[in-house]
């Protein structure tokens, strides 16, 4: 049985792999991508790795892919010109033969390696262990090496998450003010706060008032307000 | 099934991505081929992992697939600037930094 279930979920992993690199379209690549993630956690629950295959599913094939999907339709998976198009057959050709000479080295590496623990099935495995001792795999185990041996890892960790968080925010982020037809954009605030009590725009030079009231009529005794020339920043 | 078919299964697919990175020239797909090698070597990781039967390349596998993350929100951010800015969304095309 689980010959069966490795072949089929090698299968739909490498199926998945050689959509991502071949499809034409960068949003059928996305979905094959899913695909393969997903048939690979197959494989690590295979390798009774579940916790991982669990994270696997829902952070990689879920979260990740769905920001994946989120870009393509907004930079549009226009269908890109076919291969070797204007690069030339040439550079196709010797980056296939790269790979192959890749795969050919690492199986070299790996059955080469003289492991003699490579052909077995991996070390005992336990589903029952006695209490106190957390059976490979599970969450248990992933949050006793996590929170102990490999804190400084996790630490790590959470902070290049925030780190990552802020600089997407700051690449990503709109310049040169709001667009088009965006600027007059009403919010519940102006409409219950009396006129006239300082907003921003009021602040540096504006028009007192909001725009869903009529200007103050005390307003039009002073001196006219210079109206900002100041893009509204982002 | 013995470990070594999953090193194998492991290779491939990481030969599939490094090939896809150097073919495509849309930076969405050099990036999803980039996951697709990142997923290989977690698939090694695991392994291995289950071949020593302990979860220290469990751990490993967890903290790569953290990194992975934050490569693709990073290098989606720099897309969609990318975007914003009329930049043409093609590799060959993108050769300064400068932009």
């Amino acid at each position: 049985m689980a010959e069966v279930l490795f072949f089929i979920a090698s299968i739909g992993a490498i199926a998945g792999a050689i959509g991502v690199i071949a499809l034409r379209n960068p949003f059928y690549s996305v979905l094959a991508l899913v695909g393969h993630l997903l048939s690979l956690a197959a494989l690590f629950l295979l390798l009774r790795a579940e916790f991982v295959a669990a994270a696997q599913v829902v952070v990689y094939a879920g979260a990740v892919m769905v920001l994946y999907v989120f870009v393509v339709a907004y930079v549009g998976g226009a269908d890109q010109p076919p291969l070797g198009a204007r690069a030339g057959r040439g550079l196709k050709v010797a980056s296939g033969l790269f790979a192959g000479a890749l795969f050919v080295e690492l199986c070299l590496a790996t059955l080469g390696s003289g492991l003699s623990a490579i052909d077995s099935e991996g070390a005992g495995y336990n589903p029952n262990p006695p209490p106190g001792v957390s059976s490979f795999g599970s969450p248990a185990q992933i949050g006793e090496l996590l929170l102990t041996k490999f804190l400084l890892v996790f630490e790590v960790a959470s902070f290049l998450l925030l780190i990552a968080a802020v600089g997407a925010v700051v690449l990503a982020r709109r310049r040169g003010g709001p667009g088009v037809g965006e600027e007059t954009r009403l919010s519940v605030a102006e409409l219950v706060r009396p006129t006239g009590t300082g907003t921003t725009a009021e602040g540096v030079g504006g028009p007192p008032g909001v725009p869903s009231h009529p200007r103050l009529p005390e307003a039009e005794a002073g001196p006219e307000p210079v109206p900002s020339t100041r893009g509204a920043g982002w | 099934m013995a470990i070594s078919w999953y090193l194998v299964v492991s290779a491939f697919v990481f030969c599939l991505g490094a090939a896809g990175v150097l073919t495509r020239r849309n930076p969405l797909v050099v990036l999803l081929c980039l996951e697709l090698m990142l997923n290989a070597a977690n698939l090694a990781l695991i392994a291995f992992s289950r071949m020593h039967g302990n979860g220290e390349g469990q751990i490993f596998a967890i903290v790569v697939m953290v990194v992975a993350a934050c490569e693709v929100t990073v290098g989606l951010g720099i897309i969609v600037a990318m975007y914003r800015r009329r930049l043409p969304i093609d590799v060959d095309e993108l050769r300064a930094l400068q932009g």
